[in-house]
């Protein structure tokens, strides 16, 4: 690793003003993915700015049907929210299956969202679900927020503060990891609401996280695992890798989701 | 058997350091002064240095030095080695290129060492070695065996022109082809074994720390044996001479022949030590682990076995190319020539068998033995080839095999090999009925029910371990010989210290090597130390590889015992005034047969030290050493079945059940025996289903270099294992033992591929089976047969 | 040049450190527990697991100074007066150790693990829990069996206390 600079930081003020006086700052939060990517000299902040003591990051509230997770909660919360499992348990899976239990215990939602890397789990959720990104100056909807591998539409110094959904009728998530990583091959997930079927695919796709609008259709015309069993998606548009050729992510794409309409019913 | 004898289930001794975080590696060392130091490391695969510039890095924080090869040779080190001789068929010696410790014209390795930074603090040095300026002009690189045999090849070594190291054969050509000319059926099939990287998850680490004052040297290091590490560093590296160069391989986590070798690093560091005046520590991480531990296999062969119309085999020929890396690492040349072709007979009778291995150098790291070393390579060759024979004849693979199974011993094989002991339909039978081979059809029809592959598998393995006797080796071109010693101090109170020559990374030793002597004095094994892997308080040794502790190393406790045993019963005799041949030791008390006379142990230890009233002429002290060298090499056999469930529509495997009938001859401590086989299994169940050391053959990038991208064995991708033991008893040493380190790393990798190859009906399928590449496989035949 | 406070097996215990030293290497080398092992550099073998504020994680993938001012436990805290835990006294009844190198973080995941579950664990949910620690001797079948008869003893007793 190389040296760079702690700040820990209790509002989110205090860590805008903050990152706004550095040119290579970075805000931190569980640092899974950041303190391995810097370990790995791959990434080398002048600052790290510290968000995960800020009070008002932290926590889940449940409304009605509306889901709202602080940015700075950490997978192993999700995974274990009695309350969200009662109206949505596919994120609860879905964030059972991120890492391992350690990594679980420090990383966190808004850190993965905001860092959106192609094979992270949750970005395949916030689309699906149809899930509004709030920050600190704004809300996002997820169909803007996504800009390709690890480009969002946040900008320099915005914070993610929290993650926003209204609960699904049914979800289900999906996913084949690879062998070596664990990271997700492809991990699907799907949604179903009262104005349609959204299904969003991680892991797969060259520009990172993505909508499958044919198995979409299928879906709200007949939410059943057959519907997307002939639906395929074009290998072209995917990653290839010693681990899986686009043919194979093509497959499991295709694989997954009719996994995981399989476990939402 | 007593409590805590031979054959008894004792947890271990060294569990409680290491269960309380009170273990001792390597890397856990401090000393006054001590530095730390990072390499400047080759990011080409093959390269001419054309510069060095160390100006930048040298004005860095906490930089102490930085020292490249020309210093180093100029200091007079040498060069590393390969210490077993091999000829070519032609007579001609393997052609060894020059691996000096840091690179001075020439890199050939992505990894290869160029220099060592020396600062402060670890972080420090790897800021500096990135601020070392090395120039260089790139080379063509080549990483497979066979591309590197191509003419238009790059030439790796001037000494090994076309990069074939040697050419080398073993067996009768003539007889071999003449069983194939006369055969009434040919199988032929080829058989990739592909190349690991061993991770033990101890990384590799030294601390060299050199003594101006005494001119001596200490190597703390992560070595599986240090004496021979302070050999080969005193006689070949020439960095210091033996009796001042003291090495210490402390706790080690795990080795698995990747910590058998001297590498770069420890030479290095020792050097450096000198040349800086201050102890210098380097702990590799684990990038740089897979980039520069020695890997294992990558093998390339073609087999054909021919049978006669009874299905009797009647020949076996095979074609290998081994791929030996960069550089000939320590034990490179034995593993696949001595340590492979010489078990092509595996459990079978084979009247001729002719093995043709060519080694070559490629622009990868260097390949030596990893657990099993060789003799996996033949197991899978053998038992991949008799499985496909099966499938081709038509006939049941168990049928197949019980005809030709070895029924009588002695038996010589045609490959040097003179099997002493065995019983292979025991271990057959055993296996098959815990797997319920029988009930397997009712099950696959359950899988298919579900929409799933089912498959089932087996293997019928043999190996030789505690490889040996050292005129037999020798004359095989090993530079050592492959005794073992140990002695026997027993102390003035009764209490006794084993110092062994075997070295103990995660075996167990300080348990076994107790029970031994529990065994034999009955005295608890809490009473006994074994102590091991220090050049300065135990007598040369050749250390632990090869499933050699127990019957190498054991054998010479055993020796020295005898000798204990022989001295205190003549003081016995004496002290009781009774006839030496009457004593007997039982229960801790050494006794006159027949009598009610008796004296408990630590009063004859005492009265040795003592020296008030020994028979006349005695010198005092009850202290005895024995070098056992044996007379054979042992056998351990065996058979493992794998039953698999294949998914379909991605290509992933279960494992549903993984049975293993070993014969080990006698079992020390069957906890002990069964924790050697379960890691066994899961290392040959991660080498067939998800381990790979993969290149890029263009630049010869290393593309698996992190736990990202090897896939290495974790809980949930195994299952719990089914064990049975048989035993025909090794008659080559006095305990009967035959080793059980590795037979699980041997049989387990052709089990698995037989079951998953019966699974999916697919015969050509190369390790790793992966997800991708079954699917892939599986779409292929869609794909064929949707176009018939 | 950072300053951190960590209160380690209950002892309260202040180092400097540089912003960018791992909360492993500053339990190793600052303090001198070295129990906590590194065994890659990708987060993924476990070898490094130590309890934060009463929750496992991987000491190799936090910085000293994001941990300060927390409760820190390694491996050294596991034991109470030379006692040792049931999750360390099961992992040598079980065999379930060999070099011993992974066997700290083995036994810290497990320890979270059995906690985490409140006795309810079978062996597919170990094989699962234990995804974040590798070991490359034992097969993992003497860890899993550890595990499993922790946790029973453990809860067992609990539950003949509740009785």
């Amino acid at each position: 690793m190389y040296a760079t600079s702690y700040h820990r930081t209790s509002s989110v003020d205090e860590a805008v003003n903050l990152r706004a006086s550095q040119d290579e700052g970075r805000y931190i939060s569980g640092g899974m993915t950041l303190i391995a990517t810097m370990k790995q000299r791959l990434a080398a902040p002048s600052d790290l700015i510290d968000l995960r003591h800020i009070a008002g990051l932290k926590g889940i509230t449940v409304k009605g049907r509306t889901v709202r997770i602080g940015a700075a909660t950490p997978h192993a919360d999700v995974a274990s929210s009695v309350e969200i499992r009662a109206l949505c348990p596919a994120i609860c899976n879905l964030a059972g299956m991120i890492g391992d239990p350690h990594v679980r215990h420090m990383g966190t939602i808004g850190g993965s969202v905001a860092n959106n890397d192609p094979a992270a789990d949750y970005p395949s959720a916030v689309l699906a679900l149809n899930a509004t990104i709030i920050t600190d100056r704004r809300e996002i909807p997820a169909d803007e927020f996504f800009q390709g591998m690890f480009e969002t539409a946040l900008q320099d110094t915005e914070i993610l503060t929290a993650i926003r959904f209204e609960a699904p009728d049914k979800a289900g998530y999906a996913k084949f990891a690879n062998p070596a990583s664990r990271y997700a091959l492809t991990g699907v997930f799907v949604a179903k609401t009262a104005s349609g079927v959204r299904v969003a695919v991680t892991g797969a796709g060259s520009g990172g996280v993505f909508r499958v609008p044919e198995m979409e259709a299928a879906l709200g015309a007949s939410y059943l695992p057959e519907s997307v069993a002939g639906i395929s998606v074009d290998p072209g548009l995917l990653m290839e890798d010693m681990h899986a050729t686009a043919e194979y992510r093509a497959n499991l794409v295709r694989v997954m989701a009719k996994r995981a309409v399989q476990s939402s019913l | 058997m007593g409590m805590e004898g031979i054959g008894a289930r004792v947890t271990r001794k060294e569990d409680k350091r290491f269960l309380t975080g009170k273990g001792r590696y390597t890397d856990d060392m401090v000393v006054p002064g001590m530095k730390h130091a990072f390499f400047v490391r080759s990011p080409h695969a093959h390269a001419r240095i054309t510069g060095i510039d160390a100006s930048v890095a040298l004005g860095m924080p906490g930089v102490i030095a930085v020292l490249e090869g020309k210093q180093l040779q100029a200091d007079g080190i040498g060069n590393l080695i390969c210490g077993w001789m091999v000829h070519s068929k032609d007579g001609t010696p393997m052609k060894m290129g020059a691996w000096r410790p840091l690179a001075i014209d020439t890199v050939r390795y992505v990894g290869d060492a160029v220099a060592i930074v020396v600062a402060d603090s670890a972080a420090e040095a790897r800021d500096a070695a990135e601020a070392v300026m090395v120039d260089y002009d790139e080379l063509p690189a080549v990483t497979t065996s066979l591309a590197a045999l191509g003419a238009d090849a790059p030439q790796i070594h001037p000494e090994a022109p076309g990069n074939l190291i040697f050419d080398w054969q073993i067996g009768d050509p003539a007889a071999t082809d003449a069983a194939i000319a006369a055969a009434a059926h040919v199988i032929e099939i080829d058989i990739l074994n592909n190349r690991l990287s061993p991770n033990p998850m101890e990384p590799r680490a030294t601390l060299g720390i050199y003594d101006e004052a005494e001119d001596h040297f200490t190597c703390y290091t992560t070595s599986q044996n240090p004496h021979v590490a302070r050999l080969v560093m005193s006689a070949f590296y020439n960095v210091a001479p033996e009796n001042k160069l003291r090495v210490i391989a402390p706790d080690v986590g795990g080795g698995f022949g990747s910590k058998i070798y001297i590498y770069p690093e420890e030479i290095v560091c020792l050097w450096a030590s000198k040349k800086t005046g201050v102890p210098v520590k380097w702990t590799s991480d684990r990038t740089e682990a897979f980039l520069t531990d020695a890997h294992g296999r990558d093998h390339v062969s073609t087999v054909k076995m021919a049978f006669d119309k009874d299905h009797r085999i009647t020949g076996l020929k095979v074609d290998t190319v081994a791929n030996l890396g960069a550089y000939m690492s320590l034990f490179s040349s034995a593993v696949p020539t001595y340590l492979y072709a010489t078990l092509l007979s595996g459990q079978y009778a084979i009247p001729a068998i002719h093995a043709n291995v060519r080694t070559v150098y490629t622009n990868t790291v260097p390949v030596d033995a990893y657990r099993g070393a060789g003799r996996p390579e033949a197991t899978y060759l053998l038992e991949r080839t008799i499985e496909t024979a099966a499938r081709e004849l038509g006939i049941s693979p168990v049928e197949l095999r019980r005809k030709n199974f070895i029924r009588t011993f002695p038996y010589q094989t045609p490959v040097i090999m003179t099997y002493d002991a065995g019983d292979y339909e025991a271990s057959l039978s055993a296996a098959m009925q815990a797997a319920d081979w029988d009930g397997f059809p009712a099950r696959r029809a359950q899988s298919e029910a579900r929409g799933m592959k089912r498959g089932i598998g087996m293997s019928c393995y043999i190996e030789a371990c505690g490889i040996a006797p050292s005129q037999a080796v020798g004359s095989l071109g090993a530079g050592v010989g492959l005794w073992e010693s140990a002695e026997v101090r027993v102390n003035a109170v009764g209490t006794i210290e084993v110092l062994t020559g075997s070295h103990s990374h995660g075996q167990g030793h300080e348990t076994t090597f107790a029970q031994l002597v529990a065994d034999r004095l009955g005295v608890p094994i809490a009473s006994v130390n074994i102590v091991h892997g220090d050049t300065d308080k135990v007598q040369m040794g050749m250390g632990t590889y090869g499933s050699r502790s127990g019957a190498v190393g054991m054998s010479a406790v055993v020796k020295a015992l005898d000798k204990v045993e022989m001295k205190a019963k003549k003081i016995a005799a004496h002290l009781m005034e009774a006839d030496e041949a009457d004593i007997v030791i039982e229960n801790g008390d050494v006794k006159v047969a027949g009598t009610d006379k008796s004296l408990p142990w630590f009063q004859v230890a005492l009265a040795a030290y003592t020296a008030h009233n020994l028979p006349s002429g005695m010198e005092p002290g009850l202290k005895e050493s024995a070098f056992y060298d044996p007379s054979n090499f042992t056998f351990p056999a065996g058979c493992y079945i794998a039953e698999v469930e294949i998914d379909p529509e991605t290509g992933k495997t279960e494992i549903l059940q993984f049975v293993a009938a070993d014969d080990f001859g006698n079992i020390i401590n069957p906890m002990i025996v069964e924790g050697q086989v379960h890691g066994g299994l899961a290392q040959g169940i991660g080498q067939a289903l998800l381990e790979e050391v993969r290149y890029d053959e263009n630049n010869g990038q290393l593309l698996t270099a992190s736990y990202m991208d090897y896939a290495m064995p974790r809980a949930d991708d195994l299952p719990s294992f089914s064990l049975s033991h048989q035993n025909t008893p090794c008659p080559g040493n006095p305990l009967g033992i035959k080793g059980c380190g590795e037979a699980g790393a041997i049989g387990s990798p052709p089990a698995l591929m037989n079951a998953i190859t019966d699974a999916i009906g697919i015969n050509t399928l190369s390790m790793p089976a992966t997800p991708l590449k079954v699917w892939s496989a599986l779409q292929a035949v869609q794909m064929r047969q949707a176009a018939e | 040049m950072a300053k951190v406070t960590l209160t380690v097996n209950g002892r309260a215990m202040a180092g400097e450190c540089d912003d960018r030293t791992l909360l492993v290497h500053f339990i190793r080398d600052r303090l001198g527990l070295t129990g906590t092992h590194v065994g890659c550099d990708t987060t993924q073998c476990g070898a490094c697991v130590v309890h934060m504020d009463g929750k496992s994680v991987k000491s190799c993938s936090i910085l000293a100074v994001q941990a300060s001012g927390s409760t820190v436990t390694t491996i050294e805290g596991l034991a109470v007066q030379g006692e040792l835990h049931p999750v360390q006294a099961a992992f040598n009844q079980h065999h379930g150790l060999q070099c011993g190198f992974c066997t700290p973080g083995m036994v810290m995941t497990a320890v979270d693990m059995i906690a985490r579950h409140g006795g309810q664990l079978d062996e597919a949910t170990v094989r699962q829990e234990l995804e974040g620690n590798i070991c490359r001797c034992t097969g993992y079948h003497n860890i899993v069996k550890a595990v499993l008869s922790a946790n029973e003893q453990m809860h067992g007793a609990q539950r003949q206390a509740a009785e």
